[in-house]
């Protein structure tokens, strides 16, 4: 069971905690709500959890719990830019259907 | 598709947090606000069911009345109760006196010369007594929606000038409602009908309001309304119809005009205005004023307004000849505005453009229901694919660069809002300082164009000509302002300006300066050409001589060194030519005549660095 990031979105992450000042990694899970059942969760984490499953890709930590996984396994987080808006976007396998926003969805 | 950011812990926030955002149509008459709720456009209705809030202010012993109860107080405390404020929204006091006769108000001097209306409360501005509708308005807004507004979109006729729109800005804040911009009503009017998803084509907004007349010829262009052409009349609506009834029931009533009272004058208004709706649905109506009564019909009526209707028509053909349009090429026009339920009014339209209007959309709340798509645009309640492109630049921006060459960084017709950024560097060694002239026009050099603002970004790091790094952004927000800024990357020194690009630019001279870049295309081209060739045998020439300077001596021989510097003076002297061409061949040979210097200056540069040093010290670190 896995999460990974893509180079962009590691920098990225690098760079957010950089401007921040604190945290050791990020937080990637989900939790029930949302037009389409799951949304995603990506915060800031300051101190890991009892519990937490972790992993390091380029240099970066990333948490997650048993309980998110199940929905995560083999999800890769992307940075993409669209025109003028830029952010983080989940690459996940198990989703079988997204809101048209993609802001969540369900497997 | 929106894409995430990450969030504090714990905050990561609800998908789909929608934000309360509204439309609102501050009418002369009538007011509304709408918004769009789970993907439907509606307006929002009072606790009693009624969409429609009368612009009418009322000034009463313990308190503010707006609405329908300010409205029905019209009669007995007319000069307490002001209606149709919007007429005197960014007007002078000297405007108002050339409208009193038909005003029932007293008018007080201000100090800043905005008209005062005296009430038993004191005296209140137009942009207070607005204030005071719209307030009421988002009091209705946000109760209907649960929670506080993040933001409206209000509408303004599309002949507003800069004094107007901002006297509609400022009722807004007074009222505390964050404005997302001001929208043309004609434009809001063709979003609501979703002619902005449909077809390419040229449309026309007939807009007859109780106090405006608007025309406005729009073309849709990629998701993107032009607006062609524009006409109307500030002083003709509803209201003058209801007027020129009230005439006639005078006349027949044997009362003069002038020895009206205002409560009598405001009497006979409010009969009229009935007779009016009711002559849309039936033929003949029984009307009285004071101890006079009798009838009205519908052929009656219609030959008492017909003189208005045909003034609209006379604006509404030179607005089609203004945009270059023929009636006949006019994909739709939308009506709008209570007084387009006027069979009349209808008729004559259809009869002009030959097709039938639209009519569909209640034309009292089509307006208001377009500023409300448009607000949930704006709010990003909607993602990025579906947001509402509206307005265009009419002439593109951009900043003088060496040689007074104008360097385009936002292209006309590009719709807003929008930012640009463009890197621009040095062009001396050791320059410390860089002036941005911010320019707006079509042509290549920057005497042709206009300029909007010029401001200097000092503290740049003496730097290597070319080494510094400058992004100049350029960003133009929804209402058209722009503001222009300059940062030198490695310090982050930065500078910036706004500007009002289309202020004091009309129409016709945004015309001219397309034509002459049109006409001019041929010769600016050369013009550039040229300027472009003399910089570069500039810098070229610059950075030579002070090569020659620091290390001609060293690292030349002296033939070498002869041969370079008389390089340098061909180079001068054929730059002072005037010709592209002869320039361009001499840069290409001072160049390369002096590439085997500038190999040796840079052999030498690499062992003056690397010398003293052990050879360890450069392995990877």
């Amino acid at each position: 069971m896995a999460i990974t990031m893509t180079e962009a979105a590691a920098r990225h992450v690098k760079d957010q905690l950089d401007k921040r000042g604190k945290g050791v990694g990020i937080r990637v899970g989900v939790r029930t709500s949302g037009c389409s059942g799951m949304a995603y969760v990506l915060e800031f984490v300051d101190q890991k959890q009892d519990g937490d499953i972790s992993f390091e890709h380029h240099g970066v930590e990333v948490h997650s719990d048993e309980k998110s996984l199940a929905y995560l396994d083999g999800t890769e987080l992307d940075f993409v830019k669209e025109g003028l808006n830029e952010g983080f976007q989940f690459n996940n396998p198990n989703a079988a259907s997204e809101c048209g926003c993609g802001e969540s969805f369900n497997v | 598709m929106s894409l995430l950011q990450i969030s504090e812990p714990g905050q990561a926030p609800e998908p789909h947090q929608q934000k309360r955002a509204v439309g609102i149509d501050l009418g002369t008459t009538n007011s509304l606000v709408a918004t769009v709720r789970s993907g439907s456009t509606d307006t929002l209705t009072d606790l009693e069911g009624r969409h429609i809030l009368p612009s009418v202010v009322r000034y009463t012993e313990s308190g503010i009345e707006v609405g329908h109860e300010a409205w029905a107080h019209a009669v007995e405390d007319s000069l307490n109760t002001i209606v149709s404020v919007k007429r005197l929204m960014g007007r002078g006091l000297k405007d108002v006196s050339t409208l009193g006769g038909v005003l029932p108000y007293q008018f007080a001097e201000s100090e800043s010369r905005m008209p005062l209306i005296q009430t038993r409360k004191g005296a209140f501005s137009p942009v207070e007594i607005s204030a005071e509708i719209l307030r009421t308005l988002a009091e209705r807004a946000s109760e209907s929606l649960g929670g506080e507004l993040d933001g409206a979109v209000i509408t303004v006729p599309a002949y507003f000038d800069d004094g107007q729109r901002q006297a509609t800005k400022d009722a807004a804040r007074l009222a505390g409602i964050n404005v997302y911009r001001l929208l043309n009503e004609p434009t809001a009017a063709a979003v609501a009908y979703g002619l902005d998803e449909g077809a390419e084509g040229v449309i026309a907004v007939y807009d007859l309001g109780g106090g405006t007349f608007d025309i406005s010829v729009l073309r849709l262009n990629k998701g993107v309304f032009e607006v062609m052409a524009t006409g109307g009349d500030s002083a003709l609506g509803g209201d003058d119809f209801d007027k020129v009834l009230a005439g006639w029931i005078l006349d027949q009533a044997g009362i003069g005009h002038d020895a009206l009272e205002s409560g009598s004058h405001r009497a006979v208004m409010v009969e009229a205005r009935r007779a009016k709706e009711a002559l849309t649905d039936n033929d003949t109506v029984s009307v009285s004023h004071g101890d006079w009564s009798g009838e009205v019909t519908k052929a009656l009526f219609n030959e008492l307004v017909e003189p208005l209707v045909t003034k609209t028509l006379r604006s509404f053909k030179r607005a089609l000849r203004d945009g270059g349009v023929k009636a006949r090429d006019l994909q739709e026009v939308v009506m709008v505005g209570g007084s387009t339920r006027v069979p009349l009014v209808r008729d004559k339209v259809a009869e002009l453009a030959g097709k039938e209007p639209l009519t569909s959309i209640d034309p009292d709340r089509v307006v208001a229901m377009g500023a409300a798509r448009q607000a949930n645009a704006l709010a990003g309640n909607k993602s990025a694919d579906e947001m509402l492109l509206l307005d265009v630049i009419p002439l593109s921006l951009g900043l003088e660069t060496m040689g007074g060459l104008m360097e385009k960084v936002i292209h006309r017709n590009t719709t807003i809002p929008v930012s640009r950024a463009q890197e621009f560097t040095t062009y001396k060694d050791g320059q410390t300082a860089m002036a941005v002239q911010v320019l707006q026009g079509e042509r290549e050099l920057v005497n042709d164009n206009r300029s909007l603002a010029r401001f200097e970004l000092r503290g740049i790091p003496p730097l290597p000509a070319g080494s510094a790094k400058i992004r100049v952004t350029f960003q133009v927000d929804a209402d058209g302002l722009l503001s222009v800024s300059a940062e030198e990357l490695s310090t982050g020194v930065s500078s910036s300006v706004v500007v009002k690009p289309s202020y004091g630019l009309s129409d016709d001279e945004i015309t001219r300066m397309l034509r002459d870049s049109q006409t001019s295309a041929a010769s600016d081209r050369d013009a550039r050409k040229l300027r472009e060739q003399e910089v570069e045998a500039d810098r070229l020439g610059e950075a030579l001589a002070v090569a020659l300077d620091t290390d001609g001596k060293a690292l030349l021989s002296e033939e070498e060194f002869s041969a370079l510097v008389s390089d340098l003076r061909n180079l001068k002297s054929v730059r002072g030519s005037g010709d592209a061409d002869a320039i361009k061949v001499e840069i290409e040979r001072v160049a390369k005549a002096s590439d085997a210097f500038a190999a040796r200056r840079m052999n030498q540069g690499i062992r003056n660095a690397l010398s003293g040093h052990k050879i360890d010290e450069f392995k990877e670190s």
